[in-house]
């Protein structure tokens, strides 16, 4: 672990802040890493091919949002498109927070604050915001940033070449794994007891929805649930605000 | 719309967002409604997408192999299962309720 990217440290000693950033890093970076092969398999298995899934995770870079919109498109097809798109943008505003507090930590510069931006995730910014200086935040954010970007797409691409020699999805089991991966991203959020309501809530609209709208819309329209809780604040208090801020990367779970 | 529009305007707009994230002024992050309805929304959509893909079908909706796989999924990640093993499992639960059914 030493060299390598040079957002990390000095060239002399590293502080011991860093050096535990670093290893936070890994221990995240690598267990994220790991289920790209899930999301490269499923976005096969939902009618994209290798390249398609592989733009997703270079360009995007989100894990829920990349697998929303995979989800979608394998129930609706591109008639959902739309809807599609609309589910990853929503499930992709959470980023734009995580971006107002890692950019004090980047500082200026147009390249360094656009590679930033790119590489903020749920993972980087936990791993940032945990560490005690500033020095070792930046460590944080950027090793944790490069290592999830590396594996990330190295594995979308194994996964999607698997899913590409499997044929018959269903067979497999793929459309459960992917309700499970859903699960698997929504579990860790669920501490409180206004997320919980609004989780229940946004799952008895979609499904008594479902077999009335066309694909994709009924996950859209369980957003309202959200909406409608967050304005009013129903079941919330100031300290879940702050609570549920916290990003909860699963790899740290 | 094609499947590589949908990929890339879905894509540049998550990009966007992001970058928004270093323009917009920080006090903003300071605001609790902001905050408490980027978390619930997410919450809310990972909630309908996991309903959608466990019953989705055809036919609108329909209980099959899916329900016992999501509900073992569930067993494992309260067990603090690590997440690709989770989906591992989910899947072979489908695909062997599949194979004998």
């Amino acid at each position: 672990m030493t060299g390598g990217i040079t957002h990390g440290a000095g060239r002399v000693a590293r502080s011991p802040e860093v050096s535990a950033a670093i290893r936070s890093s890994f221990a995240v970076g690598l267990a994220v890493a790991a289920y790209g092969i899930s999301f490269g398999a499923l976005a096969v298995a939902a009618g994209l091919d290798v390249w398609q899934a592989c733009v997703l995770s270079l360009l995007m870079f989100s894990g829920g949002s990349q697998f929303a919109l995979v989800g979608v498109l394998a129930t609706g097809g591109t008639a959902a498109g739309g809807a599609a798109i609309a589910s990853a943008v929503l499930l992709g505003a959470r980023n734009s927070l995580y971006a107002l507090r890692v950019a004090p930590m980047i500082g200026p510069g147009v390249a360094k604050r656009l590679l930033a931006g790119h590489w903020t995730i749920d993972e980087s910014t936990a791993v940032s915001t945990a560490q005690p200086t500033l020095v070792s935040q930046r460590a944080g954010f950027w090793w944790t940033g490069a290592i999830i970007y590396v594996g990330w797409n190295l594995t979308t691409l194994i996964g999607a070449l698997i899913g590409d020699q499997l044929g018959d999805v269903s067979q497999y089991g793929l459309d459960a794994a992917a309700a499970a991966a859903f699960l698997g991203l929504l579990w860790p959020r669920l501490k409180q007891l206004q997320p919980v309501v609004v989780a229940v809530g946004a799952a008895i609209v979609a499904a008594v929805l479902m077999p009335v709208l066309p694909a994709g819309l009924p996950v859209l329209a369980a957003a309202l649930v959200a909406v409608a809780v967050g304005l009013t604040n129903w079941l919330g208090t100031r300290e879940s605000d702050l609570a549920e801020a916290e990003p909860d990367p699963m790899g740290e779970r | 719309m094609t499947v590589w529009h949908i990929i890339l305007i879905a894509s540049i707009a998550v990009l966007a967002l992001k970058l928004a994230g270093f323009m917009i002024p920080a006090a903003w992050a300071e605001k609790p409604t902001v905050a408490r309805l980027a978390n619930l929304l997410t919450v809310s959509l990972l909630a309908a997408l996991i309903v959608v893909q466990t019953f989705g079908s055809a036919r609108g909706f329909e209980v099959d192999a899916r329900l016992p796989a999501v509900a073992v999924a569930a067993v494992l990640f309260a067990l603090r299962v690590p997440f690709i093993v989770v989906i591992i499992a989910a899947a072979l639960v489908a695909a062997g309720i599949r194979a004998l059914t």
